[in-house]
């Protein structure tokens, strides 16, 4: 009797990746630089996830928040808020993790070339829209006028201030930011991040919306891309979801007949917006 | 392969031919309990214990290739971390399984088949050999006859009908012609038997009808389409207990968890996934506190359209309910009944 041999690498065997740098963001927010043991690139785009697994902990879908580079390193931000990011906080350079992915959909590197592009991103909404916003700036000439909108509900939960520096320095680009509860020393703009529309300004006919943050900013942040005029095929959002297995089978990512480790994590709006439970 | 014949009093010699040759899994009754005789799918020991005139098995047969709790890989920890790869692939036959899990098991196959096929699962079903038997019974909330599960012509290795007399067998691949010939003694089946298997198999069609939808089957994603807002899922959902139980006995729910667990050496362990229900209330929760279907109503109804309508447009092209009734027959607050929720939503739309 014959049987079907496993595939030579089962999808659930991660590979392994060692880390290279952490840094230090907020108090609970660390950056893992790391790159695969093999050398061979990670080969995503930005947007997409990677399931990191700790063995004896767990795994856990994470955001990459680099772009592809030259090097073959990448990226992870990661809050320390369950069992498995509470342990990755332990973690020292030259300890090893492991790694499945890259998976799902990725933001419209493509399609927005040419275009102008607003980034709008709430808290560690940052950490996954960071690989889109930096592929641009790579690539600056490529694309047209760059609007960044970054909320965060204090300022000791901004993350990557070097960066954020560095944007709020650049004449290419404009950098907008919001705190909704300031501390004594913000004398920025203070309120929720959808108060920051009005002192915006973008040519609906040319700009896509590309939003990530806390599930409740959506529908607000929407409703005023949409009154500035960007149609819904241009507005593009990641959504979070539990994910077990990152290949459309576990079901626990399902939106409707969508599975967000697949289908997403970046969905274009016009595609979801009818979803009941997307939103 | 034209039918075969098995006389009754053959059946004991080929049980145990293939007891001596393979594990083998059947049918045994579990005697009374509260809701009436009780199967379940084991390991044959002897002939006697193979039961073929059962109504419908506690639980289907989907633990033999999607277990309850199964190794994806082990590994070890410390300073030389490694995985090795667990390849299930144990052979076995599985003997008498109704038309409708029947049905469940091929869209199964489509499902962990489909994009990124899930090696685990179609290593088990690669060596698992399925006999199936068409019903003598109806168990009293089954509707498999409005599922168009009454009667199948493919997914099984041999297909046995109980003419009373004999059973006549359809070979249904390659295995199960191998199986028959070196394992049993058959005849070829006479044209009468043959017309008797046909009367049989429509009688079996008619005594599935007793209770079922009122409305054609291919018409449920569009009523689910219309239903969105229907009072009838909150009314059912606020006696829903959110246990579980429609998601463990269901042939077609596949929801799996995945987890670590660890030898007490702390160095090794493996990595496990184990069955999951969407009904369950931290199925949808992520580590922040988020849960995106947070309600018993959100999860009471994805399970209907999940069922009714993604399945159907998603992999399958096929509504994902075979009619078995398992869930209404064990959900204690009975609201997981789909002929009721169906016809119901119908109603309510008519």
């Amino acid at each position: 009797m014959k049987y079907q041999p496993l595939a030579d690498i089962s999808p659930y065997l991660p590979q392994w990746a060692e880390i290279s740098r952490i840094q230090k963001l907020t108090e609970s927010e660390r950056l893992f630089e790391m790159h695969l043991a093999d050398g061979e690139p990670l080969g995503h785009k930005p947007g997409q996830f990677i399931e990191l697994s700790l063995l004896g902990i767990g795994e856990a879908p994470i955001s990459i928040s680099s772009p592809p580079g030259v090097e073959n390193s990448f990226e992870l931000a990661v809050r320390k808020v369950g069992n498995l990011t509470s342990a990755m906080h332990r973690l020292k350079v030259g300890d090893r993790v492991g790694i499945r992915g890259p998976f799902g959909t990725h933001f419209p590197v493509d399609e927005t070339q040419g275009k102008d592009i607003l980034f709008v991103a709430g808290g560690i909404g940052l950490v996954p829209l960071r690989s889109f916003i930096k592929f641009v700036l790579e690539h600056r000439r490529d694309y047209g006028e760059v609007t960044i909108l970054f909320g965060a509900r204090n300022p000791s939960e901004q993350l990557f201030l070097d960066e954020l520096e560095d944007w709020r320095r650049r004449d290419d680009l404009r950098y907008l930011e919001s705190v909704d509860r300031p501390d004594p020393n913000w004398t920025g703009h203070v309120g929720v991040i959808t108060t920051l529309f009005p002192y915006i300004h973008v040519d609906p006919s040319k700009t896509y919306c590309v939003v990530v943050g806390p599930p409740v900013m959506y529908r607000f942040v929407i409703v005023e891309a949409k009154a500035k005029g960007i149609p819904d095929t241009h507005i593009f959002l990641s959504l979070e979801r539990r994910m077990k297995c990152g290949l459309g089978k576990c079901g626990h990512c399902q939106i409707n007949h969508l599975y967000v480790c697949q289908d997403g994590p970046v969905f274009r709006y016009s595609d979801i917006f009818d979803l009941e439970e997307a939103l | 392969m034209a039918l075969q014949i098995i006389e009754k009093s053959d059946l004991a010699f080929f049980v145990q031919n293939l007891m001596d040759h393979f594990q083998l899994e059947g049918v045994q009754s579990k005697g009374q309990s509260v809701y009436g005789q009780a199967f379940f799918y084991g390991t044959i020991r002897s002939p006697a214990e193979l039961c073929l005139d059962f109504d419908c098995t506690v639980m289907p047969p989907k633990k033999y290739f999607l277990p309850p709790q199964e190794a994806l890989f082990r590994f070890q920890t410390g300073p030389s971390p490694a995985c090795f790869e667990c390849r299930p692939n144990k052979p076995l036959v599985i003997f008498g399984i109704h038309p409708y899990d029947l049905k469940a098991i091929s869209q199964m196959d489509r499902v962990f088949a489909a994009g990124t096929p899930d090696p685990h699962y179609l290593a088990r079903r690669e060596a698992t050999i399925l006999i199936g038997i068409d019903p003598t019974h109806v168990a009293p909330r089954s509707f498999w006859a409005s599922m168009e599960a009454a009667v199948v012509s493919s997914g099984f290795d041999l297909m046995m009908t109980d003419l009373g007399a004999n059973y006549i067998v359809e070979t249904g691949s390659e295995k199960g012609k191998a199986l028959l010939g070196d394992y049993a003694k058959v005849r070829p089946a006479t044209s009468d038997e043959v017309r008797q298997r046909v009367s049989q198999r429509s009688h079996i069609a008619d005594m599935g009808q007793k209770r079922g939808l009122t409305f054609p089957k291919r018409e449920i994603p569009i009523l689910l389409q219309h239903s969105l807002t229907s009072p009838l899922w909150e009314e059912n959902a606020t006696k829903c207990l959110s246990c579980g139980t429609c998601n463990l006995v269901c042939p077609t729910c596949y929801c799996f968890d995945v987890w670590d667990d660890m030898e007490l050496n702390l160095t090794q362990g493996q990595r496990l996934r184990r069955w999951d229900g969407c009904l369950l209330s931290d199925f949808a929760r992520v580590a922040t506190g988020e849960n995106f279907r947070g309600t018993r109503t959100s999860r009471y109804r994805h399970r209907f359209y999940r069922k009714g309508q993604y399945l159907f447009f998603g992999i399958l092209d096929d509504v994902a309910c075979v009619g078995c009734g398992r869930c209404a027959a064990f959900c204690l607050p009975d609201i997981a009944d789909p002929v009721e929720v169906f016809n119901r939503l119908k109603e309510k739309l008519n």
